[in-house]
């Protein structure tokens, strides 16, 4: 029995397709959805977390592939070089979820690794290029 | 009764000037009322650190042996303009490496340009020189690649022909159906996301909104340095709408600033990178303001809730000047992370550090207080609304092709 975390990367034209559901069916995987955004794109963000046979996933995921969603494991992270940052704030719509956030009182941004999906989408958003990849 | 600025510079050598922020003085005015706060209080200061596009840097490397007169100049792979006396450079901000793809492969990432550049050489990094030269009789050299660091050049001061701009757009993307790439960030399709860039109540020319304390001469801080305004800025315009307390409801007042950027620091001092736009510096920027009266401290009180801002499509309405603002919304709510446009909720996202300006404001007092940063009283101030002067666009006169006679 495997475990997984997974980012779904759905087109437009996929978003309302229920691809999850076709997924956890065929390859009798369970899932739970991490987390649902839709980034600038106006893509559909999907952090799952697989759990099911070791193939099964990996077919599962070739699958979703063929349908035009893109996969991408929860591998790397998102780190951010707090010397670097400006605390501008430009980042905070861009990234899909609350990692990048800011403090409405204090006006500080404030980066929560453990919210972070690694999408990147940050790291050329952010001017001083404060964040990035790290593996 | 009025104050002068000897007065006030006597007060700051003695070390007893009352100097506080832009954002102490809104409670002080509030609870000890104008006249009072006025008396009292002699010197607010203000700050801001942004993305400042018209920055750049003179530079003086001293003469090679034998001697070139640079016709091009690269620092660091960026063009750098030589067509000035034979050893002096002018580095822009925003200028893109040399080789760099741009937005061929869009959006570009511009990772590197002359902001870069500067922020290097503030840094105290060694920066590649390359230059060619066409040779003549007093400057017989053609070629030159060197390591330049700023220790070792004659003069290298920042000159910024337009920074510290009075107010500004709010970006949003309203008819794009894909993400747009400009100099206010990326904005989202359908209205994603609004982008601002000031300071709001921090900010320096919207504590002084007629100007009344700045000009030629006025002493600055300028990216950590004491600096100066030697000019209004490019694109100055004094006579956009104001509201009844003075703010102007757009973009208005600009300044042209100077400083050793020897002396500057690289925290105040930095390249950036706007995804598929190009690149540019973050400058930081502070202005003291002297309280002469009981008016010019009524200004300094201004409030985030009493300035607006216009929002602007950048996907039709910036780009092709169509349509006026879609509405205008204050400070206070841009910083509450989110606004309403149309019925909906939109979030917002800065290019303006808030945190920094905050830094910046307070760090000025600290050097008023101390008696380090004397206040310079400008020889004349920038024109105000008086002046009639406005912001005009290019009138373009297509050029017809001369049709000559055996033509
Ligand atoms: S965009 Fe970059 S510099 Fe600005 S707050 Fe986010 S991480 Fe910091
Ligand atoms: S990679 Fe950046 S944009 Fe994506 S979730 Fe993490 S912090 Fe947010």
């Amino acid at each position: 029995m495997a475990k997984t975390r997974v980012v779904f990367h759905y087109p437009r034209t996929l978003i309302d397709v229920p691809v999850v559901s076709r997924i956890a069916r065929e390859y009798d995987l369970d899932f739970n959805i991490l987390r649902a955004n839709i980034t600038p794109d106006a893509e559909g963000l999907l952090v799952l977390e697989l759990a099911g046979d070791a193939a099964e996933i990996t077919r599962a995921l070739e699958w979703a592939n063929a349908q035009g969603v893109s996969t991408q494991a929860l591998e790397k992270d998102v780190v951010r070089d707090d010397d670097e940052c400006t605390q501008c704030g430009v980042c905070v719509t861009i990234c899909p979820t609350d990692a990048l956030r800011k403090d409405p009182v204090t006006q500080e941004v404030l980066f929560t690794p453990d919210d972070c999906v690694a999408c990147e989408l940050c790291v050329p958003a952010c001017p001083p290029r404060a964040m990035a990849v790290a593996f | 009764m009025p104050k002068t600025y000897e007065e006030i510079n006597a007060k700051i050598k003695a070390g007893e000037a009352v100097v506080v922020t832009a954002e102490e003085i809104i409670d002080i005015v509030e609870e000890e009322g104008a006249a009072k706060a006025a008396e009292r209080v002699d010197v607010v200061t203000t700050g801001t650190f942004a993305p400042m596009c018209s920055s750049g840097a003179f530079l003086n490397t001293g003469h090679a042996h034998p001697r070139l007169k640079i016709q091009k100049a690269w620092l660091n792979d960026v063009n750098a303009y030589a067509g000035l006396a034979a050893v002096d450079l002018y580095i822009g901000a925003t200028e893109a490496t040399e080789d760099d793809p741009l937005n061929r492969d869009h959006p570009g990432d511009f990772s590197y340009g002359g902001g870069h550049v500067i922020e290097d050489l503030v840094a105290g990094k060694d920066v590649r020189l390359k230059a060619i030269a066409y040779g003549t009789d007093c400057y017989p050299r053609k070629k030159l690649d060197t390591w330049i660091n700023i220790e070792d050049l004659n003069e290298a001061f920042l000159c910024n022909p337009r920074n510290a701009y009075q107010n500004y757009n709010v970006a949003v993307n309203v008819h794009a159906d894909r993400p747009i790439y400009t100099y206010m960030g990326t904005l989202k399709p359908e209205i994603g996301n609004a982008n601002y860039c000031s300071a709001g109540q921090l900010s320096p020319l919207l504590n002084d909104p007629y100007y009344r304390t700045i000009g030629i001469g006025t002493r600055i801080f300028l990216g950590g340095a004491q600096g100066y305004v030697f000019w209004q800025g490019t694109q100055h315009n004094p006579t956009v709408e104001r509201l009844e307390n003075g703010v102007t409801k757009a973009g208005a007042g600009t300044l042209s600033v100077v400083g050793d950027l020897k002396a500057m620091d690289q925290r105040w001092i930095r390249g950036v990178s706007f995804h598929g736009y190009g690149v540019s510096l973050n400058v930081g920027l502070g202005i003291p303001i002297p309280v002469l009266d009981e008016d010019i401290v009524r200004f300094t009180a201004v409030r985030d809730e009493d300035i607006v801002a216009p929002i602007v499509d950048y996907s039709r309405g910036y780009p092709y000047s169509e349509g006026g603002p879609l509405g205008h919304v204050s400070y206070a709510e841009l910083k509450s992370g989110e606004i309403e446009i149309d019925g909906r909720t939109v979030e917002t996202g800065a290019l303006s550090s808030y945190p920094e300006a905050q830094k910046i404001a307070q760090l000025l007092k600290e050097q008023i207080e101390a008696g380090e940063f004397l206040l310079g009283r400008p020889v004349e101030l920038i024109p105000s609304v008086e002046s009639g002067l406005t912001f005009k666009g290019l009138k373009e006169r297509p050029v017809e092709e001369e049709v000559t006679a055996d033509g």
